[in-house]
């Protein structure tokens, strides 16, 4: 594979290709991520997530900085939504990201989400792979702003940063299921501003009522991204939590759940491509079935059965040929 | 499988003018027609623009500008683009631009030049049937 070559020669051109054809499921992606995954392994994975207008993209460039000062390279993956309505999308993450846009050691790939619910896009996970293997010795995600439930950052980075700001809500909002769960390291941004010291007792609260035992506390960090304040404290934290993940062992525990968890969603995607181009060839007939299962002369578990045999059946006559 | 290649494009402010109005309409409309459009923000140096578009693999940059620095601006971006090997992305520009500086400017290799007045619609015709010839 050309591509893949290249890409381990360091060019540019062949990495953004290369993510071009994974996230669009072109022929060859497969093929060039089968080459590309023994290769993986090697680079530190931040993710950063929050709330709409939290920071998310400054704090990213801010660190992304001081990741350079450090002489490390940087891959940043920026994420925003796709519309249900149109598929298009505005992706305006590097407008705040500019501080770093020019700098050759940084690589930023704006996507979109594309249908997917869970704050990245599906092919998140394989463009950490490729940037991986580029050789980026940091990759940075930051997720399209969250609300209380999109948690798939949390199987996809090593680090998970949560980025809060004054004003987002009562105590209340901290003690809920979701996103507060999944920090390992809290950002109060936007600390100049009135109410950022309350919302760091709430959040220390809301961790010091958590009945689970930790074996890391999670630190919370006030910062001002846009002045650069705190950015040297929240990178020191990266790499203490990155040193107790390695000391616990933690963190070849969390990359084996990792693969897990994406191996199960390859083979989901699988099948869910045979059931797509099954409803594609036979729309009339669903249709009519719909018609029944409305007027309740059919019901949708039987016609659920039937539909999996029927893909079971194509499965396995694939895999005899 | 889903093989649709999604049109990605790069709308960007090239030097010093501030006013991204037009840009911002552009992109929104382009968004809505289903594209995924990047917006890199205003006063953006052409090495700027040209790493955007390495970086996100653009098929289609769109220059705004309205500062009246085109002729210096855009080949400068042109340079950079075939110096990276990108001379295939197509190019278009857009903002206040006199009639008289369009055909130095298709001699650089930008196809097109919209001026104000032009409706949405048609840019959206004309990247996509320009890009489907490809």
């Amino acid at each position: 594979m050309e591509l893949v070559d290249e890409v381990r020669k360091g060019s540019v051109r062949a990495l953004a290709k290369l993510i071009t054809l994974v996230e669009n499921e072109m022929p060859g992606g497969i093929e060039a991520m089968e080459k590309i995954y023994p290769l993986t392994g090697n680079a530190y994975i931040i993710g950063i997530t929050g709330p709409p207008g939290a920071g998310k993209s400054t704090l990213t460039d801010r660190i992304t900085k001081e990741l350079r000062r450090q002489n490390h390279t940087v891959g940043i993956i920026a994420i925003d939504p796709t519309s249900p309505f149109t598929g298009g999308a505005l992706l305006g993450d590097r407008v705040r990201m500019q501080g770093v846009s020019s700098d050759e050691d940084v690589f930023i790939r704006s996507m979109a989400t594309r249908g997917s619910l869970g704050g990245l896009s599906r092919a998140t996970s394989d463009t950490v792979k490729i940037l991986d293997a580029y050789g980026k010795d940091y990759i940075i995600i930051e997720t399209v702003g969250v609300g209380q439930d999109e948690v798939d950052i949390v199987r996809t980075a090593d680090v998970s940063i949560l980025v809060v700001m004054p004003g987002g809500g009562d105590d209340i909002q901290a003690i809920k299921a979701g996103i507060m769960e999944i920090g390992d390291i809290f950002v109060v941004n936007k600390a100049d501003r009135d109410g950022a010291d309350r919302l760091v007792t709430e959040i220390k609260m809301m961790l010091g009522l958590s009945s689970v035992e930790r074996e890391w506390t999670p630190p919370i960090i006030k910062t001002v991204a846009t002045e650069d304040q705190g950015i040297g404290t929240l990178v020191e934290k990266i790499n203490e939590h990155r040193d107790f993940l390695i000391k616990s062992g933690m963190l070849a525990c969390r990359r084996k759940e990792r693969i897990r968890c994406e191996i199960i969603k390859m083979i989901e995607h699988e099948i869910y491509r045979y059931l797509d181009g099954l409803i594609a060839e036979n729309k009339d007939f669903f249709e009519q079935r719909l018609e029944d299962i409305v007027n309740k002369k059919e019901d949708p578990y039987l016609l659920t059965k039937k539909t999996v045999e029927t893909i079971a059946k194509r499965i396995s006559k694939n895999a005899n040929v | 499988m889903n093989q649709d290649r999604r049109i990605r494009v790069l709308v960007a402010k090239p030097g010093l003018d501030g006013h991204d109005r037009g840009a911002k309409v552009i992109a929104r409309a382009l968004r809505d027609s289903g594209m995924e459009v990047i917006y890199t923000g205003i006063r953006q140096t052409p090495e700027q623009i040209v790493d955007a578009a390495l970086q996100e693999d653009v098929d289609t940059i769109l220059l705004s500008i309205l500062s009246g620095a085109h002729g210096f601006l855009f080949p400068r971006i042109m340079e950079l683009l075939k110096k990276k090997g990108l001379g295939d992305i197509l190019v278009l520009g857009g903002g206040i631009i006199p009639e008289d500086d369009v055909p130095e400017l298709k001699k650089l290799g930008i196809s097109e030049i919209f001026g104000p007045g032009m409706s949405s619609q048609t840019l959206i015709n004309y990247i996509r049937e320009s890009l489907s010839q490809v």
